[in-house]
């Protein structure tokens, strides 16, 4: 009987993660067909959709327009978030909760409504919608998760530690270069990761805030979409995996080797 | 705007060193609130040079307050401090040469020993050659020569324990802080930590503030010894003028163990009483006494070891029962139902060699006391 149980649970849970890859691998698969419709299982094999997918200038230029957006986003959000963390975590002031509150709502508002909200705005103000009012608009999005990166690292940092730096002679500056800001790095790191992939792959508020000059990939594969349904899609979907994937596997490598980069620092 | 005139320090502490300026350490009058809550009621405390000064009380009594206050890392709300003579009271922690040992130890994780130990130096860019030359002699000190490029998870808890005190004594620290630094050691490591780190103090002759709530610590590490409770100095002595004559019945119950017995006062004879209890006769200072009449109940406080097993009954000061008999290697400790002297039960500490009779629960018994001076209190 229990060995009934094991088998019964391993099956369910081979099966729920077959679940999660399920999509990536129709579609992988799919990216590989050699036909021009979109279906599975593929009857012949071929690169064919990567290289018109890569060719498409709408794809080029989605992605150039995605990362300007996503560097500066994440940027601003980065530097941003780690300021409100700083001033959660070490100061207590009145209407603290109500801006912990402010700082995390992106969370429940609906990412249209924040884009239709800076479409409306952008249109009253009279800016033209250019690269800074999707920056701003992706900056808002990403904020709560760098926020919370940052002040969770800020909170497992032992507040001991700069106290003895200080005791040791460091000025809060240098204890800020030489103790904290080392030690909070993993978490600022990982909180920038998380912000560019989320702002890189956003695509509903995008929608509002993008023009034709200015879309990024998602809201240029939504355009796509609209009058194709060949397997490039699926190609650019494939190139997307690989991609992220290797960032995180290069992000990982870089921080365990940011580890070792800091015994040297510090002799 | 004329400064208020300062009050000479209030006389609560009785020191050899008269005033602030022959002190190492000199608090005086300091006052330090957290909202409401008083951490530090104005103590004054001068620490001499080359001491190694315990703050001893119960968690929440102020004397991790009074270390951070020493440290820099809080200001006080009225008082002053003064490290050498010269006053400190508002200077940032990074400028007064202290160094501090934490119950963790703190170490960077991101630094090697050696850069651990070296980081005090590389603050006060000194140059590269003398840097390397004093953590090598720090290192050697401490007895970690060689552990220069481990990480400190990669050390035990004595080795990080010897890690921190080497980067704390590298800088030459005016005054050394110790906050509670045995007491995530094991009770063996702990104990050849306390003589390898008084050997060290002594050695160097490095001012020394030591904070700890336990007793036995306390007794056995200090110079003198400054037992605080709410936030004041209750008593400011050697360990054995604590141990022997506590100034209250705080310190007298805090430090040591203690039996309390009720017996009555006989006869005052100017500074000094005496007190009876059963048959025994002993003598108490007055000063703790003050105001309780001839013939007025007392709480008599008897260390375990002043008390032992009356062969005869003729001078008994209590009956009592053996209630359990406890094997301690060099001793026994006999714990004895005694209610005509006390509701709880009396500790008796009696040398295993005179042990030669075992006296197995159950057992009546005649308590004597061994020691004709005592310490008395009025009863609560």
């Amino acid at each position: 009987m229990p060995k009934l149980l094991r088998l019964l649970g391993g099956a369910t849970v081979t099966a729920i993660l077959g679940f999660i890859l399920l999509p990536a691998l129709v579609v992988t698969l799919a990216a590989f067909n050699s036909r021009a419709i979109l279906s599975f299982p593929p009857e012949s094999w071929s690169w064919r959709w990567f290289v018109k997918a890569i060719a498409y200038d709408d794809f080029q230029a989605g992605v150039r327009n995605g990362l300007i957006v996503t560097a500066w986003a994440s940027s601003i959000a980065l530097v941003v978030g780690a300021a409100f963390a700083f001033a959660l975590d070490r100061y207590e002031f009145r209407l603290k909760r109500t801006l912990e509150t402010i700082l995390l709502s992106p969370l429940v508002v609906p990412h249209f409504t924040i884009g239709l909200g800076f479409l409306i705005l952008a249109a009253q103000l009279g800016f033209a919608r250019g690269y800074s009012v999707i920056v701003a608009c992706h900056v808002v999005l990403v904020l709560p998760f760098v926020l919370r990166s940052v002040y969770i690292s800020l909170r497992n940092l032992d507040p001991r530690l700069e106290l003895a730096a200080a005791s040791l002679g460091a000025s809060p500056g240098r204890v800020l270069i030489t103790v904290t800001l080392p030690l909070l790095l993993p978490g600022l790191v990982s909180g920038w990761l998380f912000a560019a992939i989320l702002s890189f792959n956003e695509f509903t508020a995008s929608l509002f805030v993008t023009v034709q000059r200015t879309q990024t990939l998602p809201v240029a594969l939504y355009n796509y979409v609209r009058e194709y349904a060949d397997p490039s899609m699926a190609a650019i979907s494939v190139m997307y995996i690989v991609a992220t994937a290797t960032v995180l596997t290069l992000a990982n490598a870089f921080l365990g080797l940011a580890k070792v980069l800091n015994v040297e620092h510090a002799r | 705007m004329p400064a208020e005139p300062t009050l000479p320090a209030p006389a609560r502490v009785t020191d050899g060193t008269n005033g602030s300026e022959h002190a190492a350490v000199a608090l005086t009058g300091v006052t330090k609130q957290f909202g409401k809550i008083t951490a530090l009621d104005a103590v004054s405390l001068f620490v001499r040079h080359g001491e190694l000064m315990t703050l001893l009380g119960p968690s929440g009594c102020g004397k991790t307050t009074l270390l951070h206050l020493v440290a820099g890392f809080l200001i006080p709300e009225s008082g002053e401090i003064a490290i050498d003579g010269q006053r400190i009271t508002d200077v940032p922690a990074y400028r007064r040469e202290i160094g501090i040992m934490f119950q963790n130890y703190a170490l960077f994780p991101h630094m090697s020993v050696a850069g651990n130990v070296g980081y005090g130096l590389r603050m006060r860019r000194i140059a590269r050659p003398e840097i390397d030359r004093r953590i090598a002699d720090a290192l050697a000190l401490v007895k970690l020569a060689g552990l220069e490029d481990r990480r400190p998870r990669q050390l035990s808890g004595g080795q990080q324990q010897r890690v921190a005190l080497a980067r704390a004594l590298v800088i030459r620290p005016k005054v050394l802080l110790l906050d509670e630094p045995f007491s995530a050691l094991d009770r063996n490591l702990r104990a050849s930590m306390q003589v390898e780190l008084k050997e060290i103090q002594r050695k160097l002759g490095v001012t020394t503030i030591f904070v700890t709530h336990d007793q036995s610590e306390a007794l056995s590490l200090s110079d003198r010894i400054a037992v605080i409770a709410d936030g004041r100095i209750r008593q400011l002595d050697t360990p054995h003028e604590i141990y022997r004559h506590p100034s209250d019945r705080f310190v007298a119950s805090f430090i040591g163990d203690a039996n309390v017995l009720r017996a009555h006062l006989e006869r005052i004879e100017g500074a000094v009483a005496s007190v009876a209890l059963g048959a025994a006769r002993v003598t108490v200072p007055m000063r703790t006494l003050e105001g309780s009449a001839v013939g007025s109940a007392v709480d008599l406080f008897v260390r375990p070891e002043d008390l032992r097993v009356a062969e005869t009954d003729a001078a008994a000061a209590a009956h009592g029962t053996v209630a359990a008999q406890i094997y301690q290697g060099g001793h026994i400790d006999l714990y004895v139902d005694a209610p005509e002297v006390s509701s709880g039960r009396v500790l008796l500490r009696v040398p295993s060699h005179e042990a030669a009779s075992l006296r197995p629960a159950g057992t009546r018994i005649a308590i004597a006391l061994a020691a004709d001076v005592a310490i008395a209190f009025r009863s609560a």
